[in-house]
């Protein structure tokens, strides 16, 4: 730490002088990971918050050259452990960029299927944990987890049928997909997501209903447009304060330009505007999966089929920056290649890292009880942010 | 005086008896909310020894003190938390004559006792030496005074009615006319004190000083073992005790057709004790100013209204207004 900068706490003036230092976390119930924040307050009321993170690092960048094209993405996926499908694509579609590798629509719409059903079971493992942080495991935070987790469940079991894993799926390869739709999967798919949609307005009657939600979640860790632009911040963050950008449309990747869907946006940049954003972004992608199952086209799932060991795939030399759409914002992956059958330097933009630096610009002047439903609705998964 | 000691030790039994399986219903009721089945392995059916179960485990747990603690003030706390919860239940007719002692300021022994917790709570907090109990119990001592007065003055509505203190004998001015049926008052009444008994019990939306996704556990996060099972007893056995007061004083104690008069007592307990229950489980938690704003500008101004109502109303009905 030899830049000062880097070690400069925003820290809020006030008037009072008895302060307490407390940590909250690495291991802390609403850590959401292994996160630690030096909280300073006076009395209930944060003046200054210090993050520390690192405590997952896996060297996942070095890890990168190490691997061959065909390996690394199944290890991609433990980035974000929660959406395991966007950073493989990530990956995939970064080496395809440098070896101009054609995919067959069919893969394409089927990277489109599983990137929006991932978006949809990721937000709804966003809902339960972000409700668990407002309410608390014994209260009504845990009821909404536990709906939360049974609507997962019917995506991670299509994703079962689909890939045979459940969590890290090793789905998408350099040139296409690894496997195919399984017979009446697509039925399976339509029936589960008329019933999310169901489900999607329990919740919402539940919770806006609420007074207690609206307290805790109204007007709560606002992110102005400045500072949200100033920041960096992606996704569901900035889109909440008001910022219209979604690299789905402004830089569509595999066909995403054949599909009708709406960008949801809040002007408000609290808590709610980010809540009701990732609730639009809920039916959205629901539409989504629904125009994909009716215009799946037949044909090839891989431009390089029959893969026979893992050095085949070699990409020549050159360099790509690949960015997706991810549940959390934009996740990028800039990819060197030489010419060998693993490339030479990889470095990931994770979302969760980006969105996580605005902590300390919005949590001082907040209660204790803000920081968690601040940090529930930054959303951050700590695969991604120390990769 | 030996038949006392009898009903007390009795009552005693049969109170633990009662909180302990109160946690089993109350983790089925949650269950079944949530979609799911609730205690199941110990014993059959429905897992109905998992209070045991988990009592003995918690029995021979290690007892851990922390190496900072201050240490007669962290062991003493569960035992202040806890007498209290017992104490009040003396004054509680389960029945005509059946209590330990049917005092003539019945309630006002029952609201001054149960206060008292805050003792044994903020012990707890503080000679834990942890900062995060530390903050619980501040925020303990700020959210029960608050909540204690318009816990009192809603209270105090159904004594204005009876025109007694005596517990019994506002239940026994409850033979025609149940005080929660009482028209307009009644109800505004006991929304009034089931907000209050919520608050006062500290159950979300109001649990701030557990707030597990704060504050880990708040002032119980240092205690395991046994001295945890008897804070968590102590918490029960207080929520027990509220909710049979709402019973007595307005769901009519003892009365009702059929069944005898313990029963019936019961039965309306457990009604309160799951009404607490369902908005336990269907709430988010609120922030501590929320909570303190709630209660000082809404909630207290309104039950002051509505007992300064009740007087007037009361002294109307008797003839005595000037």
């Amino acid at each position: 730490m030899a830049d000062p900068e880097a070690r400069k706490v925003i820290e809020l003036g006030y008037g009072g002088n008895e302060r307490l230092v407390m940590n909250m976390g690495p291991q802390h119930p609403s850590a959401h990971g292994v996160f630690r924040m030096i909280l300073t307050l006076e009395g209930e009321t944060i003046v200054a918050v210090d993050s520390v993170i690192g405590y997952l690092h896996r060297c996942h960048e070095k890890l990168g050259e190490t691997l061959t094209y065909a390996q690394y993405p199944s290890i991609a996926s433990k980035t974000d452990y929660v959406a395991a499908m966007t950073s493989e694509l990530t990956y995939v579609l970064a080496a395809e960029k440098i070896g101009k590798i054609e995919v067959p629509t069919r893969a394409q719409y089927l990277r489109v299927l599983v990137a929006e059903l991932q978006r949809i079971a990721s937000h709804c493992l966003w809902l339960g944990t972000w409700c668990l942080d407002l309410g608390g495991a014994l209260g009504g935070g845990a009821t909404v987890f536990l709906y939360c987790f049974r609507e997962r469940e019917m995506i991670l079991d299509l994703f079962e049928a689909l890939t045979g894993a459940r969590l890290l799926y090793g789905f998408h390869q350099v040139g296409g997909t690894r496997y195919d739709l399984p017979e009446g999967w697509a039925t399976r798919c339509r029936d589960a997501v008329v019933h999310i949609d169901q489900r999607l307005d329990e919740y919402e009657s539940m919770l806006e209903t609420n007074t207690a939600f609206l307290w805790r979640a109204q007007g709560v860790g606002v992110i102005s447009k400045e500072l949200a632009q100033n920041v960096g911040i992606a996704g569901p963050l900035l889109r909440g304060s008001g910022v219209d950008f979604d690299i789905r449309r402004n830089d569509p990747y595999s066909s995403y330009q054949d599909f009708d869907f709406k960008i949801p946006m809040e002007t408000a940049g609290d808590c709610y505007a980010r809540y009701r954003v990732r609730m639009r972004e809920f039916r959205e992608s629901i539409k989504i999966v629904r125009q994909v199952l009716e215009g799946l086209p037949e044909g090839p799932i891989s431009s390089r089929p029959g893969l026979k060991s893992v050095g085949q795939v070699r990409i020549p030399k050159g360099e790509a920056y690949a960015r997706v759409q991810g549940p959390r914002g934009e996740v990028g992956c800039y990819l060197i290649a030489d010419g060998g059958p693993k490339p030479y330097r990889m470095k990931w933009r994770g979302a969760s890292f980006s969105n996580l630096s605005i902590l300390p610009h919005i949590v001082p002047g907040h209660k204790v009880a803000d920081v968690v439903a601040i940090m529930g609705s930054v959303d951050p998964v700590f695969g991604e942010v120390d990769r | 005086m030996i038949r006392d000691v009898v009903t007390a030790f009795v009552l005693l039994n049969a109170i633990v008896l009662i909180v302990t399986y109160l946690t089993y219903v109350e983790r089925k009721f949650a269950a079944r909310m949530q979609s799911r089945i609730g205690p199941y392995r110990v014993g059959r059916p429905h897992g109905w020894l998992q209070p045991i179960a988990d009592a003995i485990k918690l029995l021979i747990k290690e007892d851990i003190i922390p190496a900072t603690a201050d240490r007669p003030v962290y062991n003493l706390a569960p035992i202040v938390f806890l007498i209290p919860s017992f104490l009040i239940f003396a004054t509680v007719p389960f029945a005509p004559g059946l209590g330990v002692a049917d005092l003539n300021i019945g309630i006002l022994f029952f609201l001054a006792v149960s206060s008292l917790e805050i003792v044994g709570l903020f012990m707890g907090g503080w000679g834990s030496n942890n900062k995060y109990a530390l903050l619980s119990s501040m925020r303990a001592v700020n959210q029960i005074i608050s909540y204690e007065i318009p816990f009192v003055l809603a209270a105090l509505i159904p004594v204005l009615l009876a025109g007694s203190l005596r517990l019994s004998a506002i239940v026994q001015a409850q033979e025609g006319l149940w005080f929660v049926a009482y028209p307009v008052i009644g109800q505004l009444a006991f929304v009034a004190f089931i907000i209050a008994t919520i608050a006062s019990e500290n159950r979300v939306p109001f649990d701030i000083l557990e707030a597990e996704s704060e504050l880990v556990a708040g002032f119980r996060v240092e205690y395991s073992g046994m001295k945890f099972a008897l804070i968590q007893l102590a918490e029960y056995t207080h929520m027990f005790a509220v909710s049979c007061l709402g019973a007595l004083l307005f769901l009519g104690g003892w009365l009702g057709p059929g069944l005898p008069g313990p029963v019936w007592f019961l039965l309306k307990a457990l009604l309160i004790f799951l009404l607490v229950t369902w908005v336990r489980w269907s709430f988010v938690r609120i922030r501590v100013d929320q909570i303190l704003g709630f209660s000082w500008k809404v909630l207290l101004p309104a039950t002051l209204i509505l007992l300064m109502a009740t007087g007037f109303w009361v002294a109307l009905r008797s003839g005595n207004v000037a």
